[in-house]
């Protein structure tokens, strides 16, 4: 098992003929995950090669690469102007799982295209702006590089794409379930909350590692949440104590406003609810290292 | 991006919210004929308002009523110049002076916490409403907008009569639906009027005006590029954003160069904590300088753009790049760290801290360690690295 993504995973990628798309559908080929086609609007009908003598077939909508190939997630790539009408397109097309890695998309798009998301009820959204995920040996939805890090028994949700990668690999001896990438944007498709509820029900997740930064309060809610809902160990990062009021940093969510949004709140929010919040990542994954030290004894 | 009042209001005009007439003026000589033109229908009388993108300039004495163009210059010449929470006047905007009857409150914002629309309305505006929430939540309404539909009629109403209008409701409902088309329209995150006012002969008004509009929307709006304060912009943000680089200026003297939004706040982090252990060293403390996110590429071209940026801070004494080898292997880092400084030839002038980690980070390591540049060094770990960083910039030899 694992969480959102697995073994029967069977994956479409929305804007596979782009230099991106395409780039990082042959990643996700050599993970192993299974890749069975691409969706570029005027393109139906054409393939495109990868190697290992890999041929891919480009569909016109998701609703025929979805009735063609039996897709049951897509990859997003598509630029940001566009990115909306895919989401819908697949949404329409009630695909279960879309993971957008586009990042710059107007918010306002990405409200819109969550709650037409919300109101069909037949797609789970992870992002944008966001790495995707991996279970690794089993399938890899996104960009978030498979060889460093192995199968295990923690899982891992985060805001940050390259934390994400710091946390696989310094944990890479104990393994992962499942890696989430949900994004840094101000409105996302799947939060700390989707996937804390996911983790605790998975039961080949032992203990999960949540990276969370500043803006917003989406911490502070996981952190209710954990204390409610949660009986597996969580361990805790938070980055951005030294951001200054009122700048973005990066990640357009990623922002202090007033007194809202700091890490600081977020860190004793989560300390309250029962989280080790490590202070750097390494200390950070020093803390999950007990945990499955004495988890696995 | 947050726009001035000024700018806020002519969005407001353009798409039918009422508002009262107003000029800006950068000079006070200016200020006795705007006045003259804007009060000629209010019997002379115009409100002096500082432009400047913070709160609390009402108390601060940024904002003077004038009852003639003589009074208009002499609250010109108060105003401009005037320090508000940091920000220096450098326009007022004279507008039309108005007889209120009554000051209500509206905002349509961006609820992240709930992924949708909230509009905010209170019979009572005018003052603070951070303060208005914490002491009386009852008298502001909060009606969540379906980002689909926006305020239609139905919501709008529905709005209206949350916050408890008994009088004016069908005016102020259609005022609220002409703000939502600013919202819709510009892609705002942010639409504010405090205070919206019923004037004595029964006018709804937007008497001020907040906007922040939502920078990743710009493709579709090439109008907004000429609302950015460009005068404002810090010069060595204007030169990273020139280069297309993520980069923030800090205060500190460790420049920082990441790969990754949430790897470079870290690093900041880190350095800081750095700092800290260290204490003062003659009088100087390390701290993070900037923020700099190279992206999950990491080129050579893109990591010499970086240095340069971070090395023409004046503050900085030292650099740390912080790179994860992702899906950039960290060999092809190295590479572009060597090939960086290369490109940079003796415009690279202070020490380089280097921590990789990650995809073949052995041969990463081994090709900046052949490389053998005298301002470089490898550190394994980003504490180590990061203290490493911390005493190079505070050991520095004043320059």
């Amino acid at each position: 098992m694992a969480i959102f993504l697995d073994n029967d995973s069977t994956v479409i990628v929305q804007g596979m003929t782009g230099a991106e798309g395409r780039k990082h559908t042959q990643r996700m080929l050599h993970s192993g995950t299974r890749v069975v086609g691409g969706v570029t609007p005027g393109k139906g009908g054409q393939s495109v090669d990868f190697e290992d003598d890999v041929q891919l077939p480009v569909f016109g909508s998701v609703t025929e690469a979805v009735e063609a190939t039996g897709a049951n997630v897509t990859v997003i790539f598509v630029p940001a102007k566009f990115t909306k009408a895919a989401v819908v397109e697949a949404v329409d097309a009630a695909i279960p799982l879309a993971v957008v890695i586009t990042e710059g998309i107007p918010v306002k798009d990405t409200a819109e295209f969550f709650r037409y998301a919300e109101d069909a009820g037949t797609t789970r959204v992870i992002g944008p702006n966001c790495p995707g995920l991996i279970s690794p040996g089993q399938s890899n939805a996104g960009i978030i590089p498979a060889d460093i890090t192995s199968a295990g028994r923690i899982g891992l949700v985060s805001k940050s794409g390259t934390l994400t990668y710091q946390m696989m690999y310094e944990l890479r001896d104990f393994g992962f379930s499942t890696c989430v990438g949900i994004g840094g944007d101000p409105v996302i498709g799947t939060t700390h909350i989707d996937c804390l509820e996911a983790f605790e029900k998975d039961p080949d997740t032992d203990a999960i590692v949540m990276i969370g930064e500043i803006g917003g309060d989406a911490e502070e809610r996981a952190a209710a949440y954990i204390k409610e809902h949660v009986s597996k160990p969580v361990v805790g990062y938070v980055a951005g104590f030294t951001a200054p009021e009122g700048k973005t940093m990066g990640h357009a969510g990623a922002i202090v406003s007033g007194s809202s949004g700091t890490a600081e709140a977020k860190k004793q929010a989560l300390e309250a609810a029962g989280v080790k919040v490590g202070k750097t990542p390494s200390g950070t994954a020093e803390l999950m290292r007990e945990v499955m030290e004495r988890v696995s004894r | 991006m947050d726009l001035f009042e000024y700018q806020a209001r002519d969005l407001f005009e353009a798409h039918g919210v009422p508002v009262l007439p107003a000029e800006v003026v950068t000079d006070p000589a200016d200020a006795a004929a705007a006045a003259e033109r804007i009060g000629a229908a209010s019997g002379g009388v115009v409100v002096v308002k500082a432009q400047v993108k913070t709160g609390g300039r009402g108390k601060a004495g940024g904002v003077k009523l004038a009852k003639s163009p003589q009074q208009a210059t002499e609250a010109a010449q108060q105003i401009l110049g005037m320090d508000i929470k940091g920000h220096t006047v450098g326009t007022v905007m004279i507008a039309q002076g108005a007889k209120i009857a009554e000051e209500y409150y509206f905002s349509l914002l961006l609820d992240r916490s709930n992924r949708t629309l909230l509009a905010m309305c209170s019979k009572e505006g005018g003052m603070d409403i951070e303060q208005l929430a914490e002491e009386r939540p009852d008298a502001l309404a909060r009606v969540p907008v379906d980002p689909l539909v926006g305020i239609d009629q139905a919501t709008a109403e529905r709005i209206v009569a949350e916050a408890g209008f008994t009088a004016d409701q069908d005016q102020i409902a259609e005022v609220l639906t002409t703000l939502w088309g600013v919202y819709r329209d510009e892609d705002a995150t942010l639409v504010e009027v405090n205070p919206l006012v019923k004037t004595e002969d029964g006018q709804i008004l937007a008497l001020d005006a907040k906007v922040t509009l939502d920078d990743n929307a710009r493709f579709r709006h090439p109008g907004h590029e000429s609302l950015v304060d460009t005068a404002a912009t810090d010069p060595l943000e204007a030169r990273a954003q020139d280069k297309g680089l993520n980069y923030v200026k800090l205060d500190g003297n460790v420049g920082i160069i990441g790969n990754g939004a949430g790897l470079v706040m870290s690093t900041l982090d880190v350095v800081a904590y750095a700092g800290q252990d260290l204490g003062e060293v003659d009088g100087q403390l390390a701290r993070p300088a900037n923020f700099l996110d190279i992206g999950g590429g990491a080129s050579a071209q893109v990591m010499a753009d970086g240095l340069d940026v971070i090395l023409t801070d004046e503050q900085v004494s030292s650099v740390f790049v912080n790179v994860f080898g992702g899906i950039t292997a960290c060999d092809a880092v190295a590479n572009g760290i060597v090939q960086a400084l290369q490109i940079l030839g003796d415009e690279a002038s202070k020490p380089l801290v280097v921590r990789l980690d990650g995809n073949n980070v052995e041969e990463g390591r081994r090709i900046l360690q052949e490389a053998g540049h005298p301002l470089v060094t490898l550190v394994d770990t980003m504490d180590g690295a990061a203290r490493k960083a911390a005493e190079l910039a505070v050991n520095a030899p004043a320059s």
